[in-house]
């Protein structure tokens, strides 16, 4: 019976990492659709959002609900004004040189994030509370039901966008061939926009809702985006459940392997999931192949 | 010299070639014609080793070839030209050809670093080399310029140029005739046939029929991923079949 | 022909200039500060021409350099502080050793391409760094290995900031002249090929997989050997210097620089070593100051500055000349 509580203990855990993971995971799936760009600032904009929402809370002592809200503003306008600046001006250009660009603008944005706030970890309050919640024997926060229930909206919104709405469907049509997309009227310029704009309200609020139980900091974003990354690759960069379901994978099986058998290599296991991966199935687990074109 | 045995080919949904079968002569210039969507690239990825056919096979010198790596297929002897030429855009034209003879090379990373003795003979005999397919291929004079720079035309030939250096027993041209004009795809002809004066298989996908039609001694035509005739360019042109595939697409 | 041995005597002058400038240099500095710092621009140096030759040669992007270089640090560390090993010896291992696991992982990583690339060498770094920390009982884990003895021959012992300024540029420079001899060469123009058309380089019959499997390699070993000196020159190692943002500050010192300019890695290595001893209040803006540099250069100047600055230089002469703009025709 001690076991079995354990490991629903554990995998409760993994389920609630790895709901953010998958949010991270569709932030990079959404800009690669639009753009066929990896960006590589994705985990700053969930970094950004626990961040700020501290900012607004604590330093400036507006009201909680107050701070999330602004606080996905504000990276949102930061992932607008990345895309604006750095991205938009050399879509054309080779991948070597959006990888670097990419990079660039992580570091920028957690420097800014250092300057601002320090080095120290700091933790945002809980949403509703601190009382445990037991569920069959294992332990829960009212948060992970936060996690759970906002992850849950958010995905549904972003299916319903994507595959029922006019810009969403444009979106995915510049994904499929930009050119064509462009023939038929589609603003391109525009739904590269909107890919980092959305993508970066996500990351803020995967940002927001993790960072009561995980603590942040200003360089949570390097492990969290890769491991988002890691999520997207398993959904072979769709998008859609498949994302979804490499996030949760990764969150189960990164929380198992902590507990089982080893807590300081933790952070290796999501990287050893995304070497394998890359290696042997790069196109993911839910992803169809990709014909080579010459 | 190459037998195309009932290759198909499928990507998801499109049956992109279906049992295409056919023989190239050595010695000769073959054309592979046919509307557009008819698998004329998608065969000769195949036979290249871009791609792997669904089924088939493609033999070579009588040896099965099928799903040979390219870079195994030039030390065999065949070589192949781009639709959309692919040059070493940073390097220079001489640089480019200076690559194609790296099969007629041996120093490897040691010597190379070293710059043992052996290696500037070697890098001297390559130069020279060069020089002369660059001189063959009619744009010596360009040798220095950096190859993302030339003119189209130029850059046509130079790939060429590039492909002849591995010394091929077969070469493949795909749509060389593409986006020249009238003057540019004579001057292609006539390297085209003294290509293949100097004993190498020809064979080469093409809309241009005027060329086609002026020096392939064989022509293959393709529709839809069948094939639908086969035989001299006279045949060819008084075929019902592949006037009906050509009026019929309008 | 001429032309041949004459670019070739010209690289040669020029390396050996450059040598005779890298070993009068101390003179003028009689020891002090500046000489231990110039060290770790020495020990950069051999860091960012081993990722040039990846990155600006063979165009495969690495984001986890900075695990080699660990990795020769720590194995020449723990050889000679642990197991009283012969420091040329353990040197000799590491570089070995990190070669072999360079090849091994190479050759299926560098399948992958652009952005793929990248993350998995992110990973593979991270991964690494993450087994210096927890593997506590070898490497002393994030507090470090202290104790590693200082290199000597024939009893000269290299344990002052001048002797090990000429011991690290001693390597510095052959390794430069090493992968400028690579980049002219036969294997040189092959891995610019892979840069520029990988398809048009395999239909040539260039053996890709080898080839970037091989280039990784070498990479590899420089950046190992680095780290043995590293090792040796400063006497404690910990995860912290091996960490990815390591690997980051290398990527932005070879685009500074200039992608494929060997000398360029150079200038980067000098440039990003020592600004941040330049401007020590500043020392908390070195991420910013990365971050912009690496979107700026890579925007406007995507050459580096070898290249960059005689453009600009150039085109700023060509304004100077041509004077005040003439009335335009229709």
């Amino acid at each position: 019976m001690e076991l079995f509580e354990q490991l629903l203990q554990y995998i409760l855990s993994g389920l609630s990492t790895g709901a953010i993971y998958s949010l991270i995971g569709l932030g990079f799936a959404i800009i690669y659709n639009s753009t066929s760009i990896i960006n590589f600032a994705q985990g700053e904009f969930v970094m950004l959002g626990g961040m700020l929402t501290l900012f607004f809370h604590i330093t400036l002592g507006l009201s909680l609900p107050l701070s999330i809200i602004l606080a996905i503003v504000v990276t949102t306008a930061v992932g607008a004004l990345f895309e604006r600046l750095a991205i938009s001006p050399l879509k054309d250009a080779e991948p070597i040189i959006l990888v670097i660009i990419t990079i660039g603008g992580s570091i920028l944005i957690r420097g800014v994030a250092m300057l601002l706030w320090g080095k120290d970890t700091h933790a945002l309050p809980m949403f509703s509370g601190n009382e445990p919640i037991i569920l069959m024997g294992a332990v829960m926060m009212p948060q992970n039901l936060w996690i759970f229930g906002i992850t849950l909206i958010i995905i549904t919104a972003n299916r319903l966008f994507f595959h029922h709405s006019i810009n969403g469907k444009a979106m995915r049509a510049c994904s499929f061939n930009r050119i064509a997309s462009r023939l038929v009227g589609i603003d391109v310029k525009r739904m590269m926009l909107f890919s980092f704009v959305i993508s970066a309200a996500m990351g803020a609020a995967a940002g927001i809702i993790i960072a009561p139980l995980t603590m942040t900091s200003y360089d949570v974003g390097v492990m969290l985006g890769l491991k988002g990354f890691c999520a997207a690759i398993i959904g072979g960069m769709s998008g859609g459940m498949g994302t979804v379901a490499g996030g949760l994978i990764v969150g189960v099986l990164e929380s198992l392997g902590a507990g089982l058998i080893s807590s300081g290599y933790k952070d290796a296991i999501a990287f050893i999931i995304l070497l394998v991966i890359l290696l042997i199935r790069p196109q993911g687990l839910f992803g169809k192949g990709e014909a080579e074109r010459v | 010299m190459l037998k195309i045995e009932s290759i198909t080919k499928i990507f998801g949904g499109l049956k992109a070639l279906q049992g295409v079968s056919f023989s190239i002569a050595a010695g000769e210039i073959t054309g592979i014609i046919g509307p557009n969507g008819a698998g004329k690239t998608t065969l000769f990825n195949i036979v290249t080793g871009i791609y792997d056919p669904t089924s088939g096979k493609v033999y070579y010198g009588g040896k099965d070839i099928t799903g040979f790596a390219p870079e195994k297929l030039a030390r065999l002897g065949m070589v192949r030209t781009f639709q959309g030429i692919e040059l070493f855009g940073q390097m220079t034209v001489l640089e480019n050809v200076m690559v194609g003879l790296h099969t007629k090379s041996q120093s490897g990373i040691i010597v190379s670093a070293l710059k043992l003795p052996g290696h500037l003979r070697e890098e001297r005999h390559i130069r020279e080399r060069a020089i002369s397919w660059l001189e063959f291929a009619g744009i010596a004079e360009l040798a220095h310029m950096k190859a993302a720079n030339l003119p189209f035309g130029k850059g046509r030939l130079l790939e060429i140029a590039r492909a002849m250096a591995i010394e091929p027993q077969i070469i493949l041209l795909d749509e060389p005739a593409a986006g020249l004009n009238s003057r540019e795809t004579s001057d292609l002809a006539m390297l085209i046939k003294r290509i293949k004066d100097s004993g190498i298989t020809v064979a080469l996908v093409e809309h241009d029929m005027e060329l086609v039609m002026g020096i392939c001694s064989h022509i293959v035509v393709l529709n839809l991923g069948h094939k639908l005739a086969e035989g001299t360019p006279r045949q060819i042109q008084e075929d019902e079949k592949v006037i009906m595939a050509y009026l019929g697409e309008g | 022909m001429k032309f041949l041995e004459g670019s070739m005597k010209q690289e040669l002058m020029k390396i050996f200039v450059f040598a005779v400038a890298v070993f009068t240099v101390p003179v003028f500095f009689k020891g002090g500060y500046i000489m231990n710092v110039l060290v770790f621009v020495g020990i950069y140096t051999i860091l960012a021409v081993a990722l040039n030759l990846l990155l600006g040669l063979a165009g495969q992007i690495s984001l986890g350099q900075a695990a080699f270089f660990g990795l020769g640090a720590y194995i020449s560390g723990v050889l000679t502080a642990t197991h009283a090993a012969n420091p040329w010896l353990a040197m000799v291992i590491a570089v070995i050793a990190v070669g072999i696991i360079a090849f091994v992982i190479g050759f299926p990583i560098l399948k992958l391409k652009g952005h793929y690339l990248a993350m998995a060498t992110l990973g593979m770094g991270i991964i690494v760094y993450i087994i210096f920390n927890e593997t506590i009982d070898i490497t002393g884990g994030p507090s470090g290995l202290p104790g590693i003895p200082n290199l000597s021959i024939c009893g000269i012992i290299f344990n002052s900031d001048m002797k090990n300024y000429y011991l690290v540029w001693s390597f510095a420079i052959v390794t430069i002249l090493l992968s400028i001899n690579l980049s002219a060469s036969r294997i040189g123009r092959a891995l610019r090929a892979i840069h520029d058309s990988e398809v048009a380089a395999r239909i040539l019959g260039v053996n890709v997989r080898l080839l970037k499997a091989q280039i990784f390699t070498i990479s590899g070993i420089f950046s190992a050997l680095a780290g043995s000196l590293y090792a040796h020159t400063v006497q404690f190692i910990s995860p912290a210097s091996f960490g990815f943002n390591v690997s980051i500050e290398l990527l932005t010192m070879v685009i500074i620089g200039g992608l494929g300019s060997i000398y360029g890695s150079f200038l980067g290595a000098a440039i990003l070593t020592l600004l941040p001893e330049l401007f020590r209040t500043f020392q908390d803006y070195d991420i910013v100051v990365y971050g912009i540099v690496l979107i700026v250069m890579t925007m406007f100047m995507p050459g580096g500055l070898v290249r960059g600055i005689p453009l600009l230089a150039r085109s700023l002469l060509a304004k100077v000349k041509s004077g005040p703009p003439t009335e335009r025709r229709v």
